[in-house]
């Protein structure tokens, strides 16, 4: 699963983040941003991608805060994911990394229409979870 | 009898089996008294009452601000914070304050003394009259997740009210509901005569015994059959004070927001008597405890 | 698989009574209870097997070990949520805390510790089909994150079939944006009241932001008659899919009190629903 990246919309990406369920090439995208138990993590200069475990996951609150901040912390320059909370995407545009939307559950479909330049930024982001106590 | 000015909190395991109905009827049928809604979520005693003279307050809680002059990025805050409301971003100090819990925490905590605390509105209070009622409502902004400063602030205005106060709780079980109810004098409890309003009843029931409050049921809705909350109330010997049946004229009146005690006789009788039922109940129980 | 979600904004409107009756109706082999507050669907689904049951851990709650304590108080003056008290001893009130950590951050002595606390109960049926729900622990918080556990529950044992039934959270807060998530139609039950009609607003604003379908239908509609017009006019001036009324039925009580879904019993509310379902069909996306 490597891509050729070419130069899209703003600059030369290095890494690209996508939520996933597993920890393993098959898996699908995760439909919860903050609440994935993984992410893929694809760097371009490498061309070669890895997990990591979303300490996000078993937040009782503020979810989507702390896998962005994570996500930051990583140096990913692209998130691909199907939705993503407003907390979570006003670090995003704080830190200036794009999101652009899924079109499906596939890793490989996805990853493959964004290096062809396939995909639509996300535009609309939905309301916290705010899970709390 | 003694004129001693009691609480009573009205509550009910799920929403819809007439917790508001109740509690705004016996408010109109007491003079003076001074009805609060807790439902701070979906308040709706106010639509029945459509109270005058309205005196809104906004209710604020402590938010973290940052002096960026001071903030080194140690980021000490943010691993601190248990609801992951603070992020630092590329040098950016950035808070999400519908997640803040106003613990303090972050203030106290950061060695460069960078952060401090301003107010953030997160809902408000409004006071007005309806006849001789007084009306007080709290409502909690969409989006914010906890009504208990709302209800603090509600409960804390009617503390030097000597008057009969009823107070409207919110549905279920969760500590907005434990809020409602540590003042209260007496538990009025209301249940449908349902499977499931028994279910609900027996939710309510656990936690009005944890606080071992005197209390008392209603049953609302009753139809011509076995009634499940009624045999539950039986098997743990709980006083049923009312039973009201299910009328449709009266589920036309409360549906278009009109307080069936103004407009009905029949109402009117019904809630008085359990009025008094309730207040004799609250002073047997003061004239035990005073034996013991 | 298709994901249909029910939600009422208020309680009381028969939520569960649909949401019962539209399971039976679809014999759907998956289908969960996110009224963590007070969820009664498996009052009517009857099921002879006993749950897997798992806690539910909320936010950990501060414990004072008294055998260290140095009764300076300095917790208790800190503490913002009032949950410190000193009886005999140094006593924190689960209820209240809240789990921010500052008293333990502050104790000279670290007798204070955050431990993990129980906030509730998941459970499991599986057998003929799947069913999760669970239950919240009286005093505990904001219960959202206990109904994505059990919206994952569900979806993590799966089976292959067309329709997975959610009976949602009364309200309109953050477990009801968590009952939403992964649901490709929202059915909205409205209650002919004005505080009724009031919520269906909102749950509808709040279901738009989600990709959600929406359709509404009314019950008990001859409550109020005039009102429930009104709602229907307002489904029709919003182009929202309006799926039916359903009268007030004694006999559905009754069914209900026999821990039988109106649907098992031949009367008028029973009758409505199925005419609901078989549209509800229609327009499933």
């Amino acid at each position: 699963m490597v891509y050729d990246i070419k130069y899209n919309q703003g600059g030369y990406v290095m890494k690209i983040a996508i939520p996933v369920e597993e920890k393993s090439s098959s898996t699908k995208i995760c439909i919860s941003f903050g609440r994935t138990p993984y992410f893929l993590v694809f760097d371009d200069a490498k061309k070669e991608y890895n997990f990591l475990e979303n300490t996000a996951a078993e937040s009782r609150g503020g979810a989507g805060v702390k896998a962005a901040q994570f996500i930051v912390d990583n140096k990913v320059d692209v998130l691909l994911t199907p939705r993503c909370g407003e907390n979570a995407a006003e670090i995003f545009n704080t830190a200036k990394v794009k999101l652009y939307k899924t079109i499906n559950d596939s890793v490989e479909d996805n990853l493959k229409a964004f290096s062809e330049g396939k995909l639509e930024l996300l535009q609309e982001v939905h309301p916290g979870f705010h899970h709390g106590n | 009898m003694a004129t001693k000015k009691i609480k009573i909190a009205v509550l009910s395991g799920k929403g819809g089996t007439g917790k508001t109905f109740l509690s705004v009827n016996l408010a109109s049928v007491t003079q003076n008294s001074v009805y609060i809604d807790c439902d701070v979520e979906e308040p709706n005693g106010h639509l029945f009452f459509k109270p005058q003279n309205l005196q809104t307050e906004n209710v604020t809680v402590k938010v973290p601000f940052v002096d960026p002059a001071r903030c080194t990025g140690c980021r000490k805050c943010v691993e601190f914070c248990k609801f992951n409301a603070l992020a630092y971003i590329q040098g950016k100090w950035m808070l999400f304050d519908e997640i803040c819990h106003s613990c303090g925490g972050c203030v106290l905590f950061c060695p460069e003394k960078a952060l401090t605390e301003k107010n953030r509105i997160i809902g408000s209070v409004q006071k007005g009259v309806s006849e001789d009622i007084t009306v007080m409502s709290g409502i909690l902004k969409i989006g914010e997740s906890s009504g208990i400063p709302i209800i603090n602030k509600l409960l804390h205005m009617a503390q030097d009210m000597d008057e009969n106060i009823f107070i409207d709780c919110p549905p279920g079980s969760a500590c907005i509901v434990m809020e409602s109810i540590k003042d209260a004098d007496y538990c009025l409890l209301v249940a449908e005569p349902t499977l499931f309003g028994m279910h609900n009843l027996k939710l309510v029931y656990e936690l009005i015994s944890l606080f071992k409050k005197p209390h008392g049921v209603v049953l609302n809705k009753c139809i011509e059959a076995v009634n499940p909350s009624e045999e539950f109330c039986k098997a743990k010997k709980i006083r049923i004070l009312a039973k009201i049946p299910f009328d449709k004229k009266l589920g036309e009146l409360n549906s278009n927001a009109l307080i069936v005690s103004r407009e009905n006789m029949e109402y009117a009788q019904l809630f008085s008597a359990l009025w008094q039922k309730i207040a004799e109940e609250v002073h047997n129980e003061a004239a035990f405890d005073s034996k013991r | 698989m298709k994901q249909l979600l029910i939600l009422s904004g208020k309680g009381g409107t028969g939520k569960t009574t649909i949401a019962s009756a539209l399971i039976k109706l679809a014999k759907a082999k998956m289908y969960a209870d996110c009224d963590v507050d007070a969820p009664n669907l498996h009052l009517l689904m009857n099921k002879n097997t006993n749950p897997l049951c798992s806690e539910y851990y909320g936010m950990p709650k501060a414990v004072i070990d008294s055998g260290l304590c140095l009764r300076c108080d300095v917790c208790r003056q800190n503490c913002r949520f009032e949950a410190i008290s000193l009886k005999e001893n140094y006593l924190v009130d689960t209820y209240s805390c809240e789990g921010c950590g500052v008293c333990e951050a502050l104790c000279p002595v670290s007798a204070i510790s955050l431990k993990l606390n129980v906030a509730g109960e998941l459970m499991l049926y599986k057998d003929e089909s799947i069913f999760s729900t669970a239950c919240l622990k009286m005093g505990s918080g904001n219960s959202g994150k206990l109904v994505s556990e059990v919206k994952k529950q569900l979806l993590l044992n799966k089976v292959d079939t067309d329709i997975v039934i959610v009976d949602g959270s009364p309200g309109i807060g953050c477990p009801v944006i968590a009952s939403l998530s992964g649901a490709n139609m929202v059915l909205i039950v409205a209650e002919p009241s004005l505080s009724g009609i009031n919520d269906m607003e909102r749950i509808i604003k709040t279901a738009k932001q989600f990709d959600s379908k929406v359709a509404v239908c009314i019950n008990k509609y001859d409550t109020n008659i005039a009102n429930s017009n009104k709602i229907e006019a307002f489904c029709e001036d919003s182009s929202i899919p309006f799926l039916g009324k359903i009268p007030f039925d004694n006999k559905a009580v009754i069914a209900i009190n026999h821990n039988l879904s109106v649907v098992d019993v031949d009367c008028a509310a029973g009758r409505a629903i199925k005419s609901l379902f078989e549209k509800a069909l229609e327009i499933l996306p």
